[in-house]
């Protein structure tokens, strides 16, 4: 196919272009594409600005890679963000997409926001331990609560970055500042509090592990409800040292996978073979597969309640256990529940969204013979 | 005896709680319907059951719909406030009681009128939840007989109220009746007060401010409502759910043209606004005092990104909790430059119910138009209150969607710039995610940001950003509603102008006749939105004293025209009523008067 040439210089293109590309399957010369044509370039963004060896830095790149292997449209993601190091990174990533840097811990409410006015959206949401477990709990709470459709990734590593390294809401009991002050509260456990929540799509992993962060990611862009993976990062210049326990020593040293983890996206006609009993096969909505094989046990990830167990244990052994915790791809859609218009309500034409003069007369009729209802007060 | 036809208030004192709302209703409707100009003013605590309310109907031949301050006709329900209220009532006044609630000794001159209540709802039901219900449309059967309202059309009103619930209807009837009847037989009339049927409300419509609202969102076309429950906003939004599942479902497949959100708080209320109003949502929100305080940091965001968005704010009185169920218009200086840094916002000041349906419209184009939240400053008297009105108008317009550029606008441009001004007005062009065209994309942030929307700390692209912010506020000066000027056409006969905004247009527009009739003519403006346009400023300047009347403690609004008109600051005066009470024309009256005399002392 002979379009190698605009391909590769997106903003250049026309729309008409695009939509051509979205069939295409060839390689470039020197690059290679996904099914829509796109070079991983085409997926990247500015560069970044965190410190060298941030663990967010390598998020970025899961994200980048895990978007153009899935092959994302660039002009349906909107990538959403708080305050903090790991809310910066949106603008890292996917340079072609819309993005949105909202006030500290408010992006829920954002995502929201756009999703009700724009259901076509595939909204990727980055947040931080402090922006998600302390100003924001609440908004993240309850966007797990309405099952808003989010891939909600927390870089996760335990300090306030930005600030200077203060202890964040995620910190373990005894983890050590830079200083040496140790934390003596409980830590808050974004994917407990997500599976209480009814989360369908609940992940833990780390920045150091991409073979399991990035089908993790894929298999979170097919979930129809809100997808909350914590991702572990470490803070190279506030929390690398012995004593914190999100260093990148510690990490690894107690790091726990539950399983391999394997995703085949719906347009690629792949038949995986495993060894009856050591894998479990996870079936998508949009009809990609994820495969759990099993390493030291066979973890049963539909179960809240193994879930939640396992995450306490863990918890009590000092283990990090990673992978997809809990998965229920059957959970109730919110704009389903709403009953919303097929169309973006964003772009519905006047005449879908006024009433005719006669509604308005026949309004006017009732609040002029007085039968229409009778406001009330109340304190 | 002489007669007061037609001009007289009447003060009903119940129970929150005990049903007296529909009661009232009746009454206000039936003398409605004889043609007679009316306003009923709730005064209810922030309770639900078992405190002290009142409701005030006030007659007015004169077409006056403000409170009145004092009435001619109490009627006692409630025994904790009976003796209270019936020591306010003055000389020659009138005290409908039921008999079962004791009253102080009163002097001679005012008339009362002691129903058996209790023993007249006995042959009318046994169910004692229902006595406790329905023996307050004896006291409607008591009055339209002493009054002379016409039993049709109480009749009229109560099936227009109750048609739908047939057993409801006929027990209320009954004790429309036997009020009536008890007169009839036992209390000959003894005083002055009548309603005789005129023709002054012939196709008006009765409606309160919030309901209007709500419908003038609805007409605007409004896809996102976000909301938190809060007094006096909450019937706002459940008016406009009430409109929106009747009209804006498709028949057929019942598929919404909307999504109602009911947040966590106001932050995410004004948060879901704004994401929406970035994807392209006309979105809106609707608070109180303390829901303004809390979006305070979205509204900043909202500014400096440049999304548009619609909050409206049914102020109540404050500071803190204040007082939750009583009237104010103390938000305006906070509203207009809520958020930290430099902000500042458009704010619509409807004074009518009319307005309320025609500035929710006016709310979303600008919004739309200047690409930033907009404010819609209503009342609690606005807002919960019923006031007569001509119908609302059909939109005439289409609506103002904004300098937003599609694929096809893209297109054909060589490049894009977030906020690049273009035009010269400030106002830059956006795109909506979902365009593919990747020249459209950009990344909306609240840090600092050039014209190509990219991050940046730079001293000189801050600046630029900033002065180009407030050329679109003076834009907006030129967009938000005109003002209203009353009696200015011969502005050498008036030394004197009062200025007002809201609520306080109906009391001041009685004060005018009472001040005119005292020997003080009066030039009037009435404020309709800021930033206040030059002709504010220009009508100041025109007249030797200004009065601005408002209804806070700081005169908010007359600090905000000293600033605009700082040479003639020394004669802007404040007349204010922050008392939580809707405001009265005597208060303006005499607060003019008041300062006239000083002005006048002092010349002499």
């Amino acid at each position: 196919m002979g379009r190698h040439d605009d391909r590769s210089r997106g903003k250049g293109r026309t729309a008409a272009a695009r939509r051509d590309a979205v069939s295409a399957t060839t390689t470039h010369a020197s690059q290679p594409v996904n099914r829509l044509g796109l070079t991983r370039a085409e997926y990247d963004g500015s560069k970044t600005t965190l410190c060298p060896g941030c663990g967010h830095n390598a998020i970025t790149s899961a994200i980048i890679q895990a978007a153009w292997e899935a092959g994302l449209e660039p002009h349906r993601v909107a990538k959403l963000s708080g305050i903090g190091c790991s809310s910066k990174t949106p603008a890292y990533f996917l340079g072609h997409s819309h993005g949105f840097n909202a006030v500290h811990g408010r992006m829920p409410s954002i995502a929201t926001g756009v999703h009700a006015a724009n259901r076509g959206l595939l909204l990727i949401g980055v947040s931080g331990d402090g922006d998600t477990a302390s100003i924001g709990l609440g908004q993240f709470c309850h966007l797990v609560r309405r099952n808003v459709p989010v891939v909600y990734i927390v870089e996760n590593n335990g300090v306030y970055g930005l600030t200077k390294g203060q202890f964040s809401a995620t910190a373990d009991v005894g983890s050590t500042q830079k200083g040496g002050r140790a934390n003596a509260l409980m830590p808050i456990d974004l994917c407990a509090v997500a599976i209480e929540l009814g989360c369908g799509f609940v992940a833990r992993s780390f920045s150091g592990d991409l073979k399991q962060l990035r089908p993790l990611l894929k298999a979170a862009f097919g979930h129809p409800g809100t997808a909350v993976l914590d991702v572990i990062s470490p803070c190279v210049t506030f929390a690398d040292h012995e004593g914190s326990t999100k260093s990148y020593a510690a990490v690894k040293e107690h790091d726990a996978p539950l399983h391999d983890i394997e995703y085949v996206p719906y347009f690629e006609d792949i038949t995986v073979d495993y060894e009856p009993g050591t894998t479990r096969e996870v079936t998508m909505p949009d009809g990609s597969r994820v495969y759990l094989k099993k390493l030291a046990e066979d973890y049963d990830p539909t179960n809240p309640g193994r879930a939640l167990a396992t995450i306490r244990e863990a918890r009590d052994e000092l283990k990090l256990v990673t992978g997809l915790l809990f998965v229920d791809t059957q959970t109730r859609r919110f704009d389903q529940e709403m009953n919303l218009a097929e169309e973006p309500l964003a772009s519905l034409p006047l005449e879908r969204v006024r009433p005719p003069q006669s509604v308005l007369d026949a309004i006017m009729t009732s609040y002029r013979e007085g039968s229409a209802p009778v406001g009330s007060g109340g304190g | 005896m002489g007669s007061v036809v037609n001009d007289f208030s009447i003060h009903v004192a119940t129970v929150n709680g005990s049903g007296s709302q529909t009661a009232n209703n009746v009454l206000l409707r039936a003398i409605f319907q004889m043609g007679i100009p009316v306003s009923g003013k709730n005064l209810f605590p922030s309770n639900i059951a078992g405190l002290p309310t009142w409701f005030t109907i006030r007659a007015s031949r004169d077409g006056w719909v403000a409170r009145r301050g004092g009435h001619e006709i109490l009627v006692v329900m409630n025994p904790e406030t009976a003796a209270a209220d019936a020591a306010e009532m003055g000389p020659g006044t009138v005290i409908v009681a039921n008999e079962a609630i004791a009253l102080p000794a009163l002097p001679d001159d005012r008339v009362v009128y002691k129903v058996p209540m209790a023993k007249l709802m006995e042959s009318i039901t046994t169910d004692v939840k229902l006595r406790r219900l329905v023996v307050n449309m004896i006291y409607v059967g008591v009055l339209a007989e002493l009054l002379g309202i016409e039993a049709a059309e109480v009749e009229r009103a109560l099936l227009a109220q109750l048609g739908k619930k047939p057993k409801a209807l006929s027990l209320n009837q009954a004790a429309v009746t036997a009020g009536m009847t008890y007169v009839r037989e036992h209390l000959p009339k003894r005083d002055p007060y009548r309603i005789e049927r005129m023709d002054a409300t012939a196709g008006k419509i009765l409606i309160d401010g919030n309901t209007a609202a709500a419908l003038g969102a609805m007409f605007a076309g409004v896809t996102v409502v976000t909301w938190y429950p809060i007094t006096p906003s909450s019937s706002l939004v459940e008016s406009l759910i009430g409109f929106l599942e009747r009209y804006r479902r498709d028949p057929a497949t019942g598929k919404a043209s909307y999504a109602v959100i009911q947040a966590e708080d106001e932050i995410a209320a004004v948060g879901m606004v704004l994401g929406a109003g970035w994807a392209g949502a006309r979105a809106m929100t609707s608070t109180s005092g303390p829901g303004i305080s809390l979006m305070a940091e979205f509204a900043g965001y909202g500014y400096y990104t440049e999304i548009p968005g619609v909050i409206f704010d049914i102020q109540r009185v404050g500071p803190s909790t204040g007082l939750p169920t009583r009237t104010a218009q103390a938000d305006l200086s906070f509203v207009y430059g809520l958020s930290h840094g430099d902000t500042q916002f458009p704010v619509l000041l409807p004074g009518s119910v009319r307005e309320c349906f025609a500035f929710a419209q006016e709310a979303f184009d600008l919004a739309e138009r200047l690409q930033m939240p907009v404010f819609v400053l209503s009342d609690l008297d606005l807002g919960m209150n019923n006031w007569m009105s001509e119908p609302f108008p059909y939109p005439e317009k289409p609506w103002d969607r904004g300098k937003v550029l599609d694929d096809d606008a893209l297109a054909k441009l060589p490049k894009f710039e977030r906020y690049r001004d273009v035009d010269g007005d400030g106002i830059p062009y956006r795109t909506l995610p979902g365009s593919r065209d990747w020249k459209g994309t950009y990344f909306t942030r609240g840090s600092g940001h050039d014209e190509a929307a990219r991050y940046t700390e730079d001293p000189a692209a801050y600046v630029r950003n900033m002065d180009r912010l407030k050329r679109k506020l003076q834009t907006a000066r030129t967009l938000v509603p005109a003002p209203e000027v009353h009696g200015a056409s011969n502005a050498s006969a008036s030394d004197v102008a009062l200025v007002a905004f809201g609520s306080s247009h109906w009391a001041v527009l009685e004060a005018r006749a009472e001040l005119a009739a005292a020997g003080v003519p009066t030039s009037y403006m009435r404020v309709r939105g800021l930033p206040l346009p030059p002709s504010v400023t220009e009508f100041v300047r025109r007249h030797e004293r200004v009065y601005v009347i408002e209804q806070n403690r700081d005169g908010q609004l007359a600090d905000r025209i000293r600033l605009e008109a700082p040479d003639r600051a020394a004669r802007v005066h404040s007349v204010l009523h922050y008392d939580g009470l809707p405001l009265d024309a005597r208060s303006v009256t005499q607060g003019v008067l008041a300062h006239e005399g000083a002005a006048h002392g002092a010349a002499r």
